[in-house]
């Protein structure tokens, strides 16, 4: 199934390509991490066809563009690199100092540094993204994960699997400042655009700490039910709030599900059918979609926002898991 | 079956561990001069030599939790393969990377863990080492022994504020008639394993088992886990064969040819079946088994395709980061008594970074409420039973190399969660805790 979609991909590649070239508008590009593929799935977003599929460095997870929209960085976990991908040339063309193993990385707004998770040193490791030199390592709890960086670029998160906190890191000291107990596994951070709150999901106790960001105190701890789902199948680890604060998205795991929750009650909306074992999730700039990676069957789901729909299921490599959309 | 699924990583000897060795081990089996001389130093003791041990608090809010571990040393045969020889570390070395897990969280949360380590020499008296560490302020111990002593240990400790926590013993009575309310058991009894297998068997269609039995009573209890779980969950035991032979030399000169011979003729003429299911935790036969049965087919049990707590080629929902910590601290891959060690002493961090304390009360309670949930590699949370104090825990389904499957298995449901659906649930308890 990989090869024939790899292969449709190649051909479409070329013909698509010329479309977005025509029709620039509203067309975003979205980049999609196939864990055991070892590759990256160039999707368009206007047309949602498969763009190209570039190879990269083994069992690629996590990704984040650049400010800049030119380069890509992967967190090719069994290569124990951050490897940076040249978008225009589709070429790798340096890998970062990130230490082994690393899942997921975050960038300061400013552009740099990059901020990456080292899982195996219990580390957040900095690393200024033009010289490529690690500019500050600060230890955290076991087995770090998450990123999240605030808006104002203050802090930045780190959520450690099994010390079970999210430790608040100052980005001027590099000091830790403030340690918050979240439930078990926590997977993923993320700050609303606003800043005043940080959500964080986790995996094994099957909730979202809603923390406030300046209090540093839990505002709520989210459970999700969806009927006839076992609980121990519901194992959020994406998550993403739209820019006004009213509407996050939470994927479920294995649980199959997108979870919409409503950013001003903290209370679950809705459930959203999509492929197995979603991991995770990402808005085109206009918030007009969100494209979620579902790692068992081997597809993205695409989310028309305003409706809350699934529109499509497209085929990418096999094992899709992280996703990360241009902002032109 | 627990013990040794799994070749080990040569290991070197490690700085400042000198009571490691195997002429030390001998000599604690030939005499009970260490009594009489005083124990060992204690792996705490040892470990602070190593630079990579928390700093001791230096400042009086800081809370020490002191953990302990009582290993009983039994008299073993030697195993079949020298690939599964159990490490002089087994078990206590899971329980030491959990607990530098713990003080790293400690950090944030102002507790500090101790471990002190007490081997009691085969046929030596376990209840002093007990006390002393009663004495020295352990609330937490873990337990690695088997059953009869770990019941004479709970009696020991009745009334104090002392909880056990059995990390190898996989008998039942110890979760039945024999349960005691200051035991909780990380190790799965053999009712989990079997029902773990045998749901994985009769997923794969292969529900006629014929069962070759050894004749300890170990493999007696094994083999009625295995009746149990083929009337749960619809396999059917079409011949139950026994190996009369008793453990001989574990090495000849002969070699393989006898066994190439033996183990054929023991399997040959059994009705239709589908999987060999061996009984022998001794391993007085059972590995000899596969590739040498009459018909072809495939072994588990004992031997082949086990069911385990952990395998050190588990790699799902993160294992990969324990698997990698455990090997560059220990040196060697990580076994399922290490896991059920790791999982005893992980709860206590979880629950004293829970509650905000190391208080006997409040974590002993904190352990059993709802509110308690470990993340422990398997998918899920692991929990502890209310009726019985035994961890819930998915089973993994293994061969010698990689793991095969994890149970519960697909379609095997169960009104409240399908893990429950392992081992003995609480309508068939017999436990009335004491």
């Amino acid at each position: 199934m990989a090869v024939s979609a790899e292969r449709a991909a190649m051909a479409i590649a070329v013909v698509a390509g010329l479309l977005v070239a025509a029709d620039p508008a509203g067309a975003y590009t979205v980049y999609v991490s196939n864990e055991k593929g070892n590759s990256i799935t160039v999707l368009d977003s206007a047309t949602l066809e498969v763009l190209q599929t570039i190879p990269v460095g083994q069992r690629p997870r996590g990704i984040k563009l650049t400010k800049d929209g030119k380069q890509l960085l992967i967190c090719a976990s069994d290569d124990d690199a951050v490897q940076v991908l040249d978008v225009a040339s589709g070429q790798i063309v340096a890998d970062l100092p990130s230490g082994p193993d690393p899942e997921q990385l975050n960038i300061h707004p400013s552009g740099s540094p990059v901020y990456i998770a080292n899982e195996d040193d219990n580390l957040l490791t900095a690393i200024d993204l033009d010289g490529r030199k690690v500019v500050a390592e600060v230890e955290v709890g076991v087995e770090p994960e998450g990123v999240g960086v605030s808006p104002d670029g203050k802090t930045v998160v780190v959520t450690s699997e099994t010390t079970n906190m999210a430790h608040f890191i100052d980005t001027e000291t590099n000091e830790i400042s403030d340690n918050v107990l979240v439930g078990q596994r926590p997977r993923y951070a993320e700050f609303t655009a606003d800043g005043s709150q940080l959500w964080v999901t986790s995996e094994v106790a099957g909730v979202v700490t809603v923390i406030d960001a300046k209090t540093r105190k839990v505002i709520k701890t989210i459970g999700f039910d969806v009927p006839g789902v076992l609980p121990e199948n519901i194992q959020p680890v994406g998550v993403r709030v739209t820019k006004d604060g009213s509407k996050a998205f939470v994927a479920l795991g294995p649980a199959n599900r997108v979870a919409v929750v409503d950013g001003k009650t903290l209370e679950v909306e809705k459930y959203l059918l999509v492929g197995q074992r979603v991991w995770q999730l990402a808005f085109t700039p206009d918030e007009a979609l969100l494209f979620v990676t579902n790692g068992n069957s081997n597809d993205v789901s695409v989310i028309d926002v305003p409706s809350l729909k699934v529109v499509k299921s497209i085929p990418v490599g096999t094992a899709p898991w992280g996703v990360a959309i241009s902002q032109q | 079956m627990q013990s040794q699924p799994c070749r080990q990583l040569p290991k070197p000897r490690r700085r400042g561990r000198t009571i490691r060795t195997l002429s030390q081990l001998v000599a604690a089996t030939l005499s009970l001069l260490l009594v009489v001389l005083g124990p060992p130093p204690s792996l705490a003791e040892i470990g602070e030599q190593d630079e990579t041990a928390p700093p001791s608090p230096s400042s009086g809010d800081i809370a020490t939790i002191p953990i302990g571990y009582l290993k009983q040393e039994v008299k073993k045969l030697i195993p079949l393969s020298r690939l599964d020889v159990e490490p002089e570390d087994l078990g206590i070395a899971g329980a030491e990377i959990a607990l530098k897990d713990n003080n790293t969280t400690g950090k944030f949360t102002k507790q500090r863990f101790s471990f002190e380590v007490e081997r009691v020499p085969i046929g030596g008296d376990p209840i002093p080492a007990l006390v002393k560490l009663i004495d020295s302020g352990h609330h937490f111990i873990l337990v690695d022994a088997p059953a009869e002593i770990l019941l004479r240990l709970s009696d020991a400790a009745k009334g104090k504020d002392v909880l056990l926590f059995n990390v190898r013993a996989m008998d039942e009575n110890l979760r039945q008639e024999d349960c005691r309310a200051n035991v909780l058991h990380t190790a799965p009894d053999r009712a989990m394993l079997a029902d773990a297998l045998a749901q994985y068997l009769v997923w794969k269609r292969w529900p006629r088992w014929l069962v070759a039995k050894g004749v300890f009573p170990e493999d007696k209890d094994y083999l009625e886990a295995l009746r149990r779980a083929a009337k749960r969950f619809g396999g059917t035991i079409v011949e139950e064969r026994e190996y009369k032979e008793t453990p001989g030399a574990r090495r000849s000169d002969t070699g393989q040819l006898l066994v190439q011979r033996q183990m054929p003729a023991f399997t040959q003429g059994a009705p239709s079946y589908d999987v060999l299911v061996v009984a022998d935790e001794h391993e007085v036969f059972g590995p000899y088994l596969p590739y040498r049965t009459w018909d072809p087919r495939p072994v588990a049990g004992t031997a082949g395709l086990k069911a385990l707590s952990w395998h050190p080629a588990h790699e799902q929902w993160g294992a990969t980061q324990m698997q990698n910590r455990f090997q560059r601290f220990a040196k060697r891959f990580m076994l399922p008594l290490d896991y059920q060690a790791w999982v005893a002493v992980r709860t206590l961090g979880e629950s004293t970074s829970r509650v905000g304390s190391g208080d006997f009360a409040k974590v002993n309670a904190f352990i059993r409420s709802d509110e308690f949930g470990l993340a422990a590699f398997k998918g899920q949370k692991v929990t502890f039973r209310r009726w019985d104090g035994q961890l819930r825990q998915p089973i993994i389904i293994a061969d010698a190399e990689l793991p095969v499957s994890v149970s519960p298995q697909e379609g095997f449901l169960h009104q409240h969660t399908e893990v429950d659906t392992l081992g003995i649930d609480q309508p068939e308890s017999k436990c009335k805790f004491q």
